[in-house]
């Protein structure tokens, strides 16, 4: 190596490291600029996602067994299940359907639960029989209260075939 | 009478405040007609100088000048039916009703909205079509068509946001088919939805979210692309006319790297 070759290395490192007042404030503006952003981006996902809800609840009392007849399907439009009972006994299915969201309906007719949105058909245990829903129904929570009522939980999914007997 | 009415125009013209409102353009030489155009805060944003053929019906059809001429209806009367709607569960389907069937002229207005939201999206469509067929895409226009797919969306956002306010079943159902649509995205799906409804559910807060987004930010985002959209048309050489186009540009627009900047 010769000397100039040293020399030019030495310079190349000098400029590498030491960054000049200018740069430095560049750097710390941008930085700064950086860290707000960030900052920003953070409350604003925080604003947008409210942290309290005026949803109804995901519990509902759905009345005295004695008023579902034996082999019915009852969908109640209101808190979006049907309640059924069967032989087995009872026990209820989230009536929106998995596909886009629509509210299916019982068809006794043909005795299928079906969607009016895109045709998708389900058999009274959540099956899905026919169309684009990608999911069964799925069998939620239910329990008798203290007062012999049938309760749901609308947010608890169960694995499927579980009865109330009363 | 005529020659009245045009001298008392001159005269108005040579008058300091009218002289301190419009700066440039009296007069009928070229400098000063284009000048009344760059000068202005409402027309600089076009070209000062264009040629016939471009401006003729054969060379857009106008479809892009009936688009912006939908929009200013629905800004029009979208204004006017803010006056009597209310974004609130108990009181948007009755507002929308008493709109269609209370208010004064109300189902005319609303008509006109609903019409012209159809139009907007047909001809906006139409525009594209037209400009996709026409190779009025092409360098230097390529930024131009960007934008324009920008505005495409803007102009689907506003029907779907619009498509909620009434309130009423075919509202309900075709947002939560659209929102859940939107779940379908990877990874975050639930959280957009659930951001974009404010909640689990199409409620009170989907349709105050929908109501700001259609009267307030998709609108003024429409009409900040659409100020950039036109200023390109200026910028990239003027309206695409097959016929005017130079010769350089017809046969290597495809291969060309870049163009020069035009005024």
């Amino acid at each position: 190596m010769t000397m100039a070759d040293e020399k030019k290395n030495t310079v190349q490192t000098a400029a590498s490291t030491n960054i000049d007042r200018r740069q430095f404030f560049l750097k710390m503006g941008l930085g700064s600029m950086g860290i707000a952003a960030a900052g920003t981006a953070v409350f604003g996902y925080q604003f947008l996602s409210p942290n309290v809800l005026y949803e109804p609840s995901p519990v509902v009392n759905m009345g005295k067994p004695e008023s579902y007849q034996l082999d019915s399907v009852t969908l109640d439009v209101d808190v979006r299940i049907f309640v059924i009972h069967s032989k087995e006994g009872y026990f209820s299915l989230n009536a929106v359907c998995t596909h886009l969201g629509c509210l299916t309906a019982w068809k006794p007719e043909i005795d299928t639960i079906a969607c009016p949105c895109h045709g998708s058909k389900f058999n009274r245990d959540g099956v899905k029989i026919a169309g684009p829903a990608p999911k069964p129904l799925s069998w939620l929570k239910m329990w008798l209260s203290d007062e012999g009522d049938l309760m749901v939980d609308r947010s608890a999914e169960i694995r499927p075939q579980q009865f109330v007997r009363v | 009478m005529k020659v009245n009415v045009t001298r008392y125009f001159e005269d108005l013209q040579k008058t300091k405040v009218w002289r301190s409102v419009f700066r440039g353009g009296t007069g009928t030489s070229t400098l000063r007609k284009s000048m009344a155009i760059q000068q202005n805060v409402f027309l600089h944003l076009l070209s000062t100088k264009v040629r016939k053929r471009m401006i003729e019906f054969n060379a857009t059809w106008y479809l892009g000048t009936l688009t912006l001429g939908t929009f200013g209806l629905l800004v029009a009367t979208g204004i006017l039916l803010m006056l009597y709607y209310h974004p609130s569960v108990p009181q948007a389907y009755t507002d929308t009703k008493d709109l269609q069937f209370v208010v004064s002229s109300g189902q005319f207005l609303r008509n006109l909205h609903r019409w012209s939201a159809h139009a907007m999206v047909f001809l906006v469509f139409a525009h594209m079509f037209r400009v996709f067929y026409r190779g009025a895409y092409r360098p230097p226009r390529e930024f131009n068509w960007v934008i324009g797919v920008v505005l495409l969306l803007v102009t689907l956002l506003l029907s779907y946001t619009g498509y909620l306010l009434p309130w009423d079943q075919l509202a309900f159902w075709a947002i939560t088919v659209g929102s859940n649509i939107a779940s379908a995205v990877p990874v975050m799906g639930d959280k957009v939805r659930f951001l974009m409804l404010g909640g689990h559910f199409v409620n009170a807060n989907a349709l105050l979210r929908f109501y700001v987004l259609h009267c307030m930010i998709l609108p003024l985002t429409a009409i900040f692309f659409v100020a950039i959209h036109f200023w390109r048309i200026r910028k990239d050489g003027g309206l695409y006319a097959r016929n005017s186009e130079p010769d350089v540009l017809m046969t290597t627009a495809s291969t060309r790297p870049m163009t020069e900047p035009t005024i």
